[in-house]
């Protein structure tokens, strides 16, 4: 029964998970500071040196709980698996639909749509709730670029135009993304997208965000038996959770970027929180993560009402149904993927 | 006659006659969820099953957690407990939290123990107990032709189901609210004509060409 699933994140140095009974507790320095039941968990994410028993490792991946250990940072390091990795029917259905390219072109189109018509949303409240803090001609420029580019995606069969057309729309959005900050202009600034490492604080907030997404999307996919590494629209690559990565697609405008938006436009992070390092590399200090990891969590539990199922749930949930509509639509019980669309 | 290899869990058996998808959806597809009911009768069974190895009172010896099975009928699994009276004759019981459920589900998960066993053990076993709830109410089982017949069916269905690897549309009744799976099969979803392409349509118009 998944009416909320709570991701726990531990961050204090040294903590030790134990499991007792049906619950995980945390213990620092011998002592209990966290017990939570098992039930309410989709995943737990250990960040730096915390340690974790056997014991507790099977039981969790028994009950489903993916546990990652990620660096301080939040640079991935390693994940758990059980003994019964997914649903092997499903996932041979999965490659069988990923090798054939009009196949992947097909589900490609309908994850694309999705993130276009969510980063065209972001824009428009955007236009409807700032006005008179915006440049609104770029922005309403670019609403119209990605109503153009929906319509290019929904014709479009092959692959390798349908990323040249995500790469376009992704400009158009980044293009303009710097005008959704209204707020600490001189230290949060954009002008385009760095990751490896991220050169500015606007970008280091991002990367962090999307990493938390991306841990969540891959728990959420082997929750319903995917195989996360292998995708549609993302091809293969060692290392690198695909599929994770498709679905997180039309979850960073809506979720992801908004967070972030609103902690800057919202001063809940400033830019003193930030270490810049001499290769100019860009890192948030532990104060910033953790006030960002408090609100990923709460914005977590925002209800929405999901368009397709029509059913009001938990943002937390969204991502698992999201995955479940994939494996539903792998298994043809749908003849498509629908994304979720926010308005 | 089945292969070890070919033999189903009885608690498959079991899922099957509560709702083949709800089986389907466990045995196939590999996703299992808990909820308050399902986390108490697992806990109820484990400290039964892993706890003491058998008991012995009025000169019956209760044997909890056998290992039993059937490859006539193609069933393995675990009998909460089985008595051997004195008599020579043997009981097997089940402990259920809750109450009596429809479709004979639980007497049919006794008459598949019942089975194993009498292929096992090498007799003929006519009938067993169910006890339902804390108090215990015990409610007499008796393995006739008719509920062997169901057992027998139910058995061979499951078996076909799973060897086939599909998993049934889903069918909403009452039973669905109870079901710790409801949010993985999503009945209320899935049970309607789906469009995805109308749904996409729909919500990819423009705000503004509608006004």
């Amino acid at each position: 029964m998944k009416r909320f699933l709570n991701t726990l994140f531990v961050m204090t140095q040294k903590s030790y998970l134990r499991k007792e009974g049906e619950t995980v507790v945390v213990r620092v320095d011998k002592s209990t500071k966290l017990r939570v039941p098992l039930l309410t968990l989709q995943g737990i994410v250990c960040f730096g040196n915390v340690g974790v028993s056997p014991f507790f490792l099977g039981s969790a991946a028994q009950n489903g709980v993916s546990i990652s250990f990620v660096s301080n940072y939040g640079k991935f390091m390693a994940r758990v698996q059980g003994p019964i990795a997914g649903n092997v029917l499903l996932r041979r259905q999965q490659y069988r639909k990923a090798d054939i390219e009009i196949e992947s072109a097909g589900v490609t189109r309908y994850l694309l749509s999705g993130k276009i018509a969510n980063c065209r949303t972001v824009l428009q409240r955007a236009l409807r709730d700032h006005a008179d803090k915006l440049q609104t001609g770029r922005l309403e420029k670019a609403v119209d670029l990605f109503g153009r580019g929906l319509s290019r995606i929904a014709e479009e069969t092959s692959l390798e135009n349908l990323r040249g057309i995500e790469g376009e729309m992704g400009k158009v959005y980044f293009g303009v993304f710097n005008e959704l900050i209204t707020v600490q202009k001189q230290d949060f600034f954009f002008n385009e997208r760095s990751r490896r490492p991220p050169m500015d604080r606007v970008n280091a907030l991002l990367s962090f965000v999307y990493t938390l997404l991306y841990h969540d999307m891959r728990s959420a996919l082997e929750c319903v038996g995917l195989d996360p590494a292998v995708g549609f629209l993302h091809r293969d690559r060692p290392g690198r959770l695909s599929l994770a990565l498709d679905l997180m697609e039309e979850m960073r405008p809506f979720f992801a970027d908004r967070l972030v938006l609103s902690l800057i436009n919202l001063k809940q992070i400033t830019g003193k929180q930030f270490t810049f390092h001499e290769s100019g590399a860009v890192m948030m200090d532990e104060a910033a993560r953790k006030t960002l990891l408090a609100a990923y969590q709460k914005r977590k539990q925002d209800v929405i009402t999901h368009p397709f199922v029509k059913e009001d749930m938990h943002i937390g949930i969204l991502f698992h149904t999201q995955a479940l509509l994939m494996a539903r639509f792998i298994r043809g019980d749908i003849e498509a993927y629908p994304p979720f669309i926010w308005r | 006659m089945y292969t070890e290899d070919d033999l189903i869990s009885l608690s498959a058996l079991q899922h099957f006659v509560f709702c083949p998808r709800q089986c389907a959806l466990i045995h196939v597809e590999q996703m299992w969820s808990e909820n308050a009911y399902t986390a108490e009768g697992r806990l109820m069974h484990e400290k039964r099953v892993h706890g003491k190895g058998s008991e012995l009172r009025d000169g019956v010896r209760t044997v909890f957690g056998m290992h039993i099975r059937s490859l006539l009928l193609g069933v393995a699994g675990i009998a909460d407990a089985v008595e051997f009276h004195p008599n020579g004759s043997v009981f097997p019981v089940e402990y259920k939290r809750g109450r009596p459920k429809e479709k004979n589900m639980d007497e049919i998960q006794l008459c598949a123990q019942a089975i194993c066993l009498e292929e096992m053990l090498h007799i003929s076993i006519p009938e067993g107990a169910l006890f339902y709830g804390k108090k215990k109410r015990r409610k007499q089982v008796s393995f006739d032709n008719i509920l062997r017949g169901m057992t027998e069916k139910a058995a061979s269905d499951t078996i076909a189901m799973l060897a086939a690897g599909k998993t049934p549309p889903p069918v909403m009744s009452t039973k669905c609210g109870k079901c710790s799976l409801h949010d993985d099969c999503k009945p209320e979803l899935f049970s309607k004509r789906l469009d995805v392409n109308r749904y996409l349509r729909k919500m990819l118009v423009d705000e503004k060409e509608d006004a």
